[in-house]
């Protein structure tokens, strides 16, 4: 015999606190870290990629060594690490004050997001043909000239695809930052359903807000791509470029 | 200054065990064009390469207009690697043509023209723009300013790219093969753009097999083989009467 299923949802429950301002400062810094970890790694990234890629073996072993640490620890630890166990190394109590929840988040996520971007730039640079940075050399361009005016331009159109995917994913792991005491998206969730029990409803809520964050940078990056695809014979098309063509009657590009 | 506009005194390559350059000596006069022949693999590029530091070079030296590229000279006399800046310094003077073009496909045919006097030489948007301009309607492309590589013909791409190296005010221009990777009716295009440049008294070093512009513009052709300089001499000399055995089964090919 099936046990008696009761279901208790209060769907107006929802819509409540769909924008309570609890939930709303949440999203916001949800956000705010996800970006700023990310620039910190995307810098980082690009850094660690002209490292790995350099012939100089202090500047590649160090690469390789940030890369093979980060990559093979949890980020969890990292951030305990900036916000538990750095502090507690120091002696001064008021310069580990200085290791707020915010700042530890956003180091130690740049930190972990610069060793995947170090990657993907890597590929992105490798994927640029060599006859590129020659002619670059050719008209009296440095390495780092080069690489900026002529390298970098072609290998984001590389990178862009996978840099969208570690976002989206940067968007969503922030929420680990609640297990260091960060009060984001996801801690803000609980705060109020310690209160009030409406576990479920407020679940839903978190989730979508964290779908309406990743839907719209997902139209971003598409966007952006269709941007970056100047001088090409065939660029893809998104959802704007269709919605202007129907608007405008007009076919292909 | 006197003197040649290139001296290469003994030029050594080699890449890992495979020896490519066995001592090279070769001296370019101001304004001379000359003509670089040879089989696939006899090292034509790879000197182009050495000319202009792509390469460094083993053993031996390359002066462009009496300095040493990619390298300095001690007081002592001994021979180090140059600093960066002054490697690209060097270079800027030195043009190049590449095979397979190598335009920068992000950047419109005028943006290939003015990254490098923008970037390089500093020059202010606006008269990197005029300069570009000029050069582009010089060769021929002045309807295609705004053109992107990836719409235009390889001939077009080539003329592109020699406006492209002739905008840094050049002293020597290195073609490798400028016209090898064109369909045949391309090639005309681009080879009258380089004929009016040896006219204006460009010193240029060409590697070609297309022997009819060596006739027409080449005060003098070399032939390599293996690695070494075999004989040289005027076009017709070449048609006439090669000497060794090699460069006759060399020319016995192409011709
Ligand atoms: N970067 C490199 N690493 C290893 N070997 C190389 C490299 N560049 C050239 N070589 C080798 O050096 C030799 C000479 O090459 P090079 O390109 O100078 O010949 P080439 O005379 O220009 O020939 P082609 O007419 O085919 O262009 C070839 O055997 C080539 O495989
Ligand atoms: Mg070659």
């Amino acid at each position: 015999m099936l046990p008696f299923l009761a279901f208790q949802f209060e769907a107006d429950a929802v819509w409540e606190f769909l924008f309570n301002e609890q939930i709303v400062d949440g999203a916001w810094m949800t956000l705010k870290v996800a970006v700023i970890s990310q620039v910190i790694g995307i810098t980082l990234g690009v850094v660690f990629a002209l490292m790995r890629l350099s012939k100089n073996p202090l500047f590649s072993g160090f690469a390789n060594f940030y890369i093979w640490f980060i990559r093979g620890t949890p980020a969890l630890i990292q951030l305990f690490f900036l916000k538990f166990g750095i502090p507690s190394m120091i002696g001064d109590p008021d310069i580990a004050r200085e290791f707020t929840f915010f700042r530890a988040a956003i180091i130690a996520f740049g930190i972990n997001e610069g060793a995947y971007m170090s990657e993907i730039v890597r590929a992105g640079i490798l994927s640029v043909e060599s006859g590129q940075m020659d002619a670059a050399k050719s008209v009296g361009m440095t390495y780092l000239q080069a690489m900026r005016r002529i390298v970098f331009p072609q290998a984001m159109r590389v990178m862009l695809p996978p840099t969208g995917n570690e976002f989206i994913a940067m968007l969503k792991n922030t929420s680990l930052a609640s297990a260091i005491g960060l009060v984001e998206l996801l801690r803000a969730t609980r705060q109020i359903y310690a209160r009030n029990f409406l576990i479920m409803e407020l679940l839903v809520v978190a989730s979508i807000w964290y779908l309406a964050m990743t839907t719209v940078f997902s139209i971003l990056q598409a966007e952006l791509e269709r941007a970056m695809a100047v001088g090409e014979r065939e660029r893809p098309e998104t959802l704007f470029s269709r919605v202007l063509a129907i608007i405008g009657g007009r076919r292909g590009i | 200054m006197e003197g040649p506009l290139v001296r290469c005194v003994d030029v050594h390559k080699r890449f890992g065990r495979l020896e490519v350059l066995r001592g090279v000596s070769l001296d370019v006069a101001r304004g001379e064009v000359v003509v670089l022949i040879g089989a696939s693999g006899s090292g034509k590029t790879t000197l182009l390469r050495c000319i202009n530091h792509l390469e460094t070079v083993d053993r031996g030296r390359i002066y462009v207009d009496g300095e040493l590229v990619g390298y300095r000279e001690d007081h002592d006399g001994r021979v180090r690697a140059d600093r960066e800046p002054e490697v690209a310094r060097k270079r800027a003077a030195i043009g190049m043509v590449f095979q397979r073009f190598n335009l920068f496909p992000h950047l419109t045919a005028l943006g290939n023209v003015i990254v490098g006097p923008m970037h390089v030489k500093k020059m202010p948007r606006r008269r990197a723009e005029e300069v570009g301009q000029a050069l582009l309607a010089k060769v021929g492309l002045g309807a295609k300013v705004n053109a992107y590589p990836g719409q235009l013909s390889g001939g077009q791409q080539q003329r592109v790219a020699i406006a492209r190296a002739l905008a840094m005010g050049p002293k020597l221009m290195l073609f490798d093969e400028p016209t090898s990777a064109l369909d045949p009716e391309l090639v005309g295009e681009v080879l009258e753009v380089m004929k009016s440049l040896a006219r204006e008294g460009m010193t240029m070093i060409v590697v070609t097999h297309e022997m009819g512009f060596a006739r027409e513009v080449a005060d003098r052709v070399i032939f390599m083989d293996e690695g070494v300089i075999l004989e040289e001499g005027t076009a017709e000399h070449f048609f006439q009467s090669p000497t060794h055995p090699r460069t006759q089964a060399f020319l016995s090919k192409i011709l």
